[in-house]
């Protein structure tokens, strides 16, 4: 709703900075004229766009890492493919199921294809900042279903989220729909995705590990989990720091605007919860089995920058760190309660975005200090409970959190089961013990491991 | 002839070789192998779950040797390889038929 609320304005100003009938400003010079400081909010948005662009790299290299060599050549492709079909969907569908002309606050309805009135400096960057959000939601889910779908089955997938699913959801919140509006606090507020694009991706991604079941050998013959240890724990490393760098392009940058200073608070903010949520899960883990345990360490970091993605603007320090602290106690108590309900999620995509995405939405009520409005530095500021401000926001946090399950999950659970009737989703047990990259890519990320024949 | 295998711990290659390069031994074969002895492996962890691995990495060294070499090549493997913990490894000692030095056709005791 903020964001859409930007767009407007910026319109609106270029509309009458200009004095004609014209919408649209391909070349930006109306918009630039009716307002200088627009060139430093645009840059700052596209730069923000890029990082958030990068974290594809760091997706691809946690799953890969944490999971089997044979299937590396597999996970990155997916990781590579959902961003190129998927930024395409968004093009064709998304955008304008997203941002478009709101419908009864359920769907937007215009701008398909970015043609028409779309061709416009604003909608662009309003497109692409969008969509690498669109594709950060869609490329969660992979981690949780690797090792195991068919590679034609995830293509599908990919598409229907980011054409659809994601962008109905996100419609709903940042696109001006009902969960906006919400006559409680602020309406739903999630400031940088904590639930739009982490529990959206983390819960189809639950629903996605449901219906292939779990990879063989994770269970024993008795139901007893077993490790399967990842084959590359450096590259796993790099991802989450590729992950954390590009985080500071992801939250920051979702005040869409330059000239809102709270980025610092923000940057701080983000930094704080990833860590806070780090060391508690090591902690938790050594006092566990006595050693320090990196994989651990790693997820914490990851679930604690989701966690404060929702509440980074509204927050102050020390409430980042008690965020990111119940962050790694609810990762560490996600993947052990996944594993009892026998759902095998490979790199832990769905405690960490999945659960720890709801649970940065009802951070929000809780911990929101009255500093920052609604992508504003205008009041009404949003309060928490803890504020002053009463249950109103919490409630509005709540109910949206409820949809987002209900919504992800389903949709996920619909999909991934259509797609199992249509054309089976999980690849044959010789293939998935040979390893995915051989028998559906034909190339193995690591020939030099096996013996060559010449 | 008799060979020797022995299996050491990968760690300890540098100083059997420098010990066997010192009891004037040129030939020998090193093979990557993975086992266990009388305790089976160690405990293992990834992202906060336990896991036991029953196979350890070691190296086999096999030495073809003559007979009467087989008392003091075996004092220097145990030696330079032994460091007083479990998993040191262990050297087992088999008959040879024979042996060819391929390039000159020579045979037995003359071709280790
Ligand atoms: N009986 C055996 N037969 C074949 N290989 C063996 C045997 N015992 C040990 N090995 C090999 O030697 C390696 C090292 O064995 P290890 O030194 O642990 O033996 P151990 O009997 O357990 O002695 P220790 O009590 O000193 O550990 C094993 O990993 C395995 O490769
Ligand atoms: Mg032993």
């Amino acid at each position: 709703m903020g964001r859409k609320k930007v767009l407007l304005a910026i319109l609106l100003t270029t509309l009458l900075g200009a004095g004609t009938a014209l919408a649209a400003d391909p070349t930006g010079a109306e918009t630039i004229k009716a307002d200088p400081g627009q060139a430093v909010d645009f840059v700052w948005v596209l730069v923000c766009g890029f990082l958030v662009m990068f974290m594809q790299a760091g997706f691809a290299c946690v799953e890969a890492g944490f999971c089997r060599s044979k299937n590396t050549t597999n996970l990155f492709t997916k990781n590579l493919l959902d961003f190129v079909a998927g930024s395409l969907a968004f093009w064709v569908l998304g955008f304008a199921i997203l941002m478009g002309k709101d419908w009864h606050g359920l769907i937007g309805t215009s701008g398909f294809f970015l043609a028409g009135d779309s061709y416009d400096v604003s909608t662009y960057l309003s497109f692409f900042w969008q969509m690498v959000f669109c594709a950060t939601a869609a490329t969660i889910v992979s981690g949780a279903v690797a090792e195991r779908i068919k590679f034609s089955a995830y293509l599908l997938y990919s598409v229907a989220i980011s054409a659809v699913i994601y962008p109905i959801y996100a419609h709903w919140v940042w696109g001006g729909g009902w969960l906006s509006k919400l006559p409680y606090g602020l309406g739903h507020l999630d400031f940088a995705g904590s639930g739009v694009v982490h529990a959206v991706g983390g819960l189809v991604g639950l629903a996605g590990a449901i219906v292939l079941g779990p990879r063989y050998g994770k269970f024993d013959k008795n139901g007893k989990p077993r490790a399967i240890p990842g084959h590359n724990i450096a590259l796993a490393a790099l991802g989450v720091f590729i992950l954390w760098f590009g985080w500071y392009g992801f939250n920051p940058g979702s005040t869409f605007s330059a000239h809102h200073l709270r980025i610092s608070v923000i940057a701080v903010n983000t930094t704080l919860a990833a860590s806070a949520a780090s060391i508690t899960a090591l902690l938790i883990i050594l006092l566990k089995t006595g050693k320090w345990d990196l994989g651990m360490a790693l997820n914490g970091v990851l679930a604690g920058l989701v966690a404060i993605t929702a509440p980074c603007a509204w927050v102050e320090s020390w409430a980042a760190v008690v965020i990111g602290i119940i962050a790694g106690i609810i990762l560490v108590i996600g993947v052990y309660l996944l594993e009892a309900l026998k759902i095998d999620d490979p790199v832990g995509a769905v405690p960490v975005h999945g659960f720890n995405g709801l649970w940065g939405l009802i951070s929000v009520g809780i911990f929101a200090d009255g500093t920052y409005g609604n992508y504003s530095i205008t009041p009404p500021f949003v309060k928490g409970l803890l504020y002053g401000g009463g249950a109103g926001q919490l409630i509005a946090q709540i109910i949206g959190a409820a949809v987002l399950f209900v919504w992800a999950f389903g949709c996920g659970l619909i999909l991934f089961k259509l797609l199992d009737i249509l054309i089976g989703i999980r690849v044959s047990p010789r293939e998935e013990i040979q390893g995915l990259d051989i028998l559906e890519h034909g190339t193995p990320a690591y020939p030099e491991f096996y013996t060559m024949r010449r | 002839m008799k060979e020797i295998r022995a299996i050491i711990r990968p760690e300890k290659l540098e100083d059997v070789l420098a010990a066997l390069e010192a009891a004037g031994h040129p030939g020998l074969t090193v093979s990557q192998v993975e086992g266990h002895g009388r305790q089976a492996g160690l405990t293992e962890q990834f992202r906060g779950r336990e896991y036991k691995v029953d196979l350890l990495p070691k190296l086999e060294l096999r030495i073809v040797c003559k007979d009467e070499e087989v008392e003091r090549l075996m004092k220097t493997i145990a030696e330079a390889a032994r460091t007083g913990e479990i998993g040191d490894g262990k050297i087992f000692v088999y008959d040879v038929l024979d042996a060819m030095r391929i390039r000159s056709g020579e045979r037995g005791d003359v071709a280790v």
